[in-house]
């Protein structure tokens, strides 16, 4: 704990707990954080980051513990409690109302944005935000929210947080902030803290790219199993350190060993998009780079539609996307499957059980029955389901679409290796990543620009800094 | 207790089963005893008309939030006078009858369907517009046209095997395979997924398209038969013979333990909340109460079921 | 990447479409019966519309949480069998039961959000309570209207006839409440993502009792000007309110689903709805056809709505 005695820390939690039924969330975690300080706190799926952030910001009550901020212990404190102190947090799903327009988003956030005049000066509010954060962003404050594409609206959600009305900003929260930013506004927004910083307004960051909590942060904190396992100054750690920390051996770029000439092949994909097509063929991991929202994930959905029966689609974003919340492990499994375990019609239990149960040692599920609630498993043992689901069946095709995204370090490992596995047996994998470390699992990588494709990068030549020039294609 | 816990969870029809057991109870107790078979042979005819409706609304509220027959009263009046009106109370044209009735499900179906899938309109308004069109179509025909069933139909609809009734028995089959179907069958799985999450069942692989065309037009042609039955068994179709159908419908859905939220269904809840709500009525009925303090306790019992039941897990 | 440039476009074509296919309605009952051009003609035309602008309204309010309300008529007429009942004799208790009934809707929208239920399966099971509540003080139609309300829907201010007058105020009302003032943001937040709205510290209970409160208020009002208009009570009076306000209130340019919503467009959509029944008569249709008109141009609507947004992606 970095207490030097000389500034009295902004926010001072103590021995904070919090359970949800036998789990235990939060286990005792002692937190300083110092005014303009910028920290980052790592761990994998379930580390309990998130539930401290929500304690943080109001929106969770924790079972034990105390919360000073600013040297005072609030009473009864909750989301306005907080924002009445200076504390804004951007959560990791969006959380604004579609049907609103950007400057009225502003008033849900600020209780005392009323009276007469308040459009006028939401408007001024937001605007000044997103110029001060967002250079050149070209977002109307008038736009619907709805009607903006996600990076967009993340950017909105970010710069309402750092509107200022009736109290000034202490400490601001961002879960994951810049997971559906483009690269170019991620790096603003990182700039802007820093700015931020110096004026005295601290952050806590939480994020799974650990280069960037490394270089943009003062301090960093590793959570482990609801604790902090580890407290230490940014500068003097590294990449490996953190890994190995957060309780994982490092190292998980093994690249992938197959390099046959892959165009002998039988080709699989071919779809047509501006700039270029998109060609796969069976064996090949291939994938599909650039800022998010450019076109990628389209493209998959169009490769899917296409090709019914024959490709299988993986999604990330596991609630919305992939999890069918009522069902067994082994239901979510051979849902999949349906087609292909019937018979006249009707499925045979005895028969989807085996199929479950050697899927879930053959993929490593952790799970002491495959008749267990799927919502029972960490989440990035909900991906491993979901990905035996695609590949039990007898898609030519893979299409997995960020497919990692909040899943840790040791389950994306294992998940590549699944992945390819199945691309050395005759598959054929689309991978659309914006993590630039996970294309070096892939032969070859399609950039994507504004829905057209502007650099095929193969495996031996790719480098983040070609990556990213492709992807500001009209930049330069 | 924790598996007994899960069991309940698990078949929440058992509640409904038990409200039966002592609605049925106390109307018995209250007239001295007397009429207990009688009562519940009554009330198994009549269960059944809300059984062959609640299926299909099941089928639909099953497949997800939005998904709603609102049709379902217009479906039965408009086939049960069609069907009535050509048979012309004559047994050489039952056959004609019953092909007309359940060639207004079809049709009611497949229109739903058009206006949902093909218009994207929200179901509850496509099915409540198409609905609509079909009560007006039912007021412009029933102008002067005569409404019996052929002799055979009415008689087959009072038909009872020792006390139970024939319809019920062949609806209790129904019910028994329904509820296989939707365990055991692609197309079960395939209405309980899409009703968990519609998305994550399009990229499942989950033939959505005709899921719910098989769904939306099962609970049409349950309707039409229910309708059939219902105007031969009261001896004739009226206007207003499916006025109380909607909300029973929806009702014993609710009560029968399937989730509102979609997902996941119960056929033998069906059952039993059909037979609660029919005992509910013969109940009130011996105690002489009126028609609005019926309404009001089938209200509330339908809101109160909805307060005491369990939350679905979220994501 | 920027907004399409054609969501605004779009935008602005919904909100005159309500506007336009009255304008054509009323040019086509004018061209078939001159005579309803005059302030006397369009006060017989729209005299009836009063309850229906205020349903709409009601119905809103429902909407704009992205719930629905099935019960609405079956309120409608409990609301005209009390006050045919109570209001000429006993105004005090009159009075009180109408607070009674305003309160029973807030305390429905809180229960809807306190249980996280489906709105339609709610009110459905409400609309029985209501019915039943009506019949229970009611039996059989009867009852009165006071001398008050009967004289207020024969009120002919100048210029305008009354139906336009209430319709104007209560549009200017309804736009600003929901589009112009800070409170409505936040409901129509509620509509659009609840979680959202409750994390800036909002209570979501508040904001559906306030809604459903306020939906309980214009449900009042139309049970009273239908009470007026006819001078006296029926527990099925209300009956057809529930689809006509739900197709005022779509075609008038709202959604079922995400708080979006369109005061005055439902407003317009109220006339619309209503004169489909004048337009049938004038075009010698019988009126058993009058439940297909609406529910005809109900699915026109939202077809065109589904099609456009599909030209669009």
């Amino acid at each position: 704990m970095p207490d030097d005695g000389t500034i009295e820390p902004l926010i001072r939690l103590r021995g904070i707990g919090k359970r949800f039924g036998a789990v235990r969330a939060l286990d005792a975690v002692d937190l300083d954080i110092a005014p303009g300080e910028r920290l980052g706190i790592v761990g994998h799926n379930g580390a309990g980051k998130s539930t401290l952030m929500q304690v943080l910001a109001g929106t969770l009550t924790a079972d034990a513990g105390s919360i000073a901020i600013a040297g005072a212990v609030p009473r009864g404190y909750d989301v306005r409690r907080a924002h009445a102190l200076g504390i804004g947090c951007v959560f990791q799903e969006l959380s604004l109302c579609p049907n609103l327009r950007v400057f009225e988003t502003v008033r849900i956030l600020h209780h005392g944005l009323r009276g007469f005049g308040w459009p006028r000066r939401a408007r001024r509010l937001i605007g000044a935000a997103l110029d001060a954060i967002f250079p050149g962003h070209a977002i109307g404050t008038d736009a619907t929210i709805g009607a903006l594409p996600i990076g967009q609206r993340q950017m909105v959600e970010i710069a309402r947080i750092f509107t200022e009305t009736d109290r000034a900003l202490r400490l601001v929260i961002l879960d994951e902030p810049t997971s559906s930013l483009g690269a170019r506004a991620a790096e603003q927004l990182l700039d802007f803290i820093r700015q931020a910083a110096a004026r005295g307004i601290a952050c806590l960051f939480v994020s799974h790219r650990l280069q960037e909590v490394l270089s943009h942060t003062d301090r960093v904190v590793v959570m482990r199993d609801g604790q902090v396992v580890a407290d230490a100054p940014a500068a003097g750690l590294t990449r490996a350190r953190l890994v190995a920390h957060m309780g994982m051996t490092g190292g998980e770029t093994a690249r992938g060993e197959m390099a046959q000439a892959a165009s002998a092949r039988p080709l699989r994909v071919d779809l047509a998009l501006p700039g270029g097509a998109l060609r796969a063929h069976a064996g090949e991991v291939i994938g599909l780079a650039g800022l998010d929202g450019h076109g990628q994930r389209d493209a998959l959905l169009r490769i899917f539609a296409g090709q019914h029966g024959r490709a299988a689609y993986v999604s990330g974003d596991r609630p919305r996307e992939g999890v069918f919340p009522l069902w067994s492990v082994a239901r979510n499994l051979t849902v999949g499957l349906l087609g292909r375990l019937a018979h006249a019609g009707f499925l045979r239990p005895a028969e989807e059980r085996a199929l479950a149960d050697a899927w879930r040692s053959r993929i490593g599920i952790r799970t002491p029955d495959v008749a267990q609630p799927i919502l029972s498993l960490s989440g990035g043992n909900q991906q491993k389901v979901l990905i035996a689901r695609a590949v039990a069946g007898t898609a030519d095709i893979l299409l997995l679409d960020d497919p990692m995204r909040g899943v840790d370090v040791g389950t994306k490992r294992d998940l590549f290796a699944a992945v390819r596995a199945e691309a050395a047996e005759g598959r054929c994998v689309l991978l659309y990543t914006t993590e630039t470390a996970e294309l070096e699992h892939c032969d070859r990588t399609y950039v994507f620009y504004r829905g057209a494709i502007t650099a095929e990068i193969a495996r031996e030549t790719l480098s983040e800094e070609r990556v990213l020039r492709a992807s500001f294609a009209d930049a330069g | 207790m924790n598996s007994a816990r899960r069991w309940l969870d698990t078949n929440p029809w058992i509640w409904s089963l038990c409200g039966a057991i002592a609605v049925w109870g106390l109307t018995i107790a209250s007239v001295g005893g007397r009429g207990a078979g009688a009562t519940l042979s009554t009330a198994l005819g009549f269960a059944t008309f809300y059984v062959v409706v609640g299926i299909g609304q099941m089928l639909v509220i099953s497949a997800g939030p939005g998904n709603i027959d609102l049709s379902i009263p217009s479906v039965m009046t408009l086939a049960g006078y069609l069907a009535m009106g050509v048979m012309q109370a004559q047994d050489a044209r039952l056959a004609l009858g019953c092909a007309v009735a359940l060639g207004v499900g079809l049709a009611a179906g497949v229109a739903n369907l058009v206006l949902i899938r093909g218009l994207k309109i929200p179901p509850m308004i496509a099915t409540l517009a198409a609905g609509f069109i079909m009560q007006s179509m039912t007021i412009a025909y029933s102008r002067g046209s005569t409404a019996k069933p052929a002799p055979l139909l009415l008689a087959a609809s009072l038909a009872r095997v020792g006390s139970v009734p024939v319809i019920a028995l062949i609806f209790l089959a129904v019910a028994a395979l329904v509820a296989l179907g939707l365990a055991r069958s692609v197309f079960g799985r395939s209405v309980l997924a899409i009703g968990q999450n519609p998305r994550a069942a399009y990229l499942a692989g989950i033939r959505i398209g005709r899921t719910m065309a098989l769904v939306y037009i099962l609970s049409a042609l349950l309707a039409a038969l229910a309708g059939l039955l219902l105007a031969a068994y009261s001896g004739g179709a009226s206007l207003n013979m499916s006025e109380d159908f909607l909300l029973m419908s929806i009702a014993v859905v609710v009560l029968g333990g399937t989730s509102i939220a979609g997902g996941q269904a119960s056929v033998a809840g069906v059952w039993t909340a059909s037979l609660l709500l029919y005992l509910i009525v013969t109940m009130l009925n011996v105690f002489g109460v009126g028609a609005g303090l019926r309404y009001i306790l089938t209200g509330l019992i339908i809101i109160g079921v909805l307060a005491v039941a369990k939350g679905r897990p979220t994501a | 990447m920027p907004a399409e440039p054609g969501a605004g476009r779009a935008e602005t074509l919904r909100a005159l479409l309500p506007a336009l296919a009255l304008a054509a309605m009323l040019a086509l009952i004018v061209y078939l019966q001159p005579r309803a051009m005059s302030y006397n003609g369009m006060r017989l035309l729209l005299n009836f519309s009063l309850p229906l602008i205020f349903a709409a309204l009601a119905q809103l309010c429902v909407i704009a949480a992205s719930d629905i309300d099935l019960g609405l008529g079956a309120f409608i007429g409990l609301v005209n069998s009390l006050s045919a009942l109570l209001l000429a004799t006993r105004p005090l208790l009159g009075a009180l039961a109408m607070l009674a009934c305003v309160l029973a809707y807030a305390g429905m929208g809180a229960f809807i959000a306190v249980r996280r239920l489906p709105s339609i399966v709610v009110t459905l099971g409400a609309s029985f309570v209501w019915l039943g509540l009506a019949l229970l003080v009611l039996p059989t139609p009867g009852g009165s209207a006071p001398e008050w309300l009967a004289a207020l829907v024969r009120l002919k201010p100048p210029l305008l006839p009354l139906p336009v007058v209430f319709a104007i105020a209560l549009a200017a009302f309804g736009h600003w409440f929901f589009m112009r003032s800070s409170y409505g943001v936040v409901l129509r937040g509620i509509g659009g993502a609840p979680q959202a709205v409750a994390r800036a510290g909002w209570s979501l209970l508040a904001g559906r009792a306030a809604l459903y409160g306020l939906a309980g208020v214009f449900g009042c009002l139309a049970g009273l000007l239908l009470t007026g208009l006819n001078t006296t009570g029926d527990a099925n009076f209300g009956a057809p309110y529930t689809l006509l306000s739900i197709a005022a209130v779509i075609v008038g340019g709202g959604e079922f689903t995400g708080g979006i919503v369109a005061p005055v467009g439902a407003v317009l959509g109220a006339f619309i709805m209503l004169l489909t029944g004048s337009l049938l008569s004038f075009m010698d249709v019988s009126t058993d056809w009058q439940l297909s008109v609406q529910g005809a141009i109900l699915i026109v609507v939202l077809g065109t709505r589904a099609l456009q947004r599909q030209a669009a992606a």
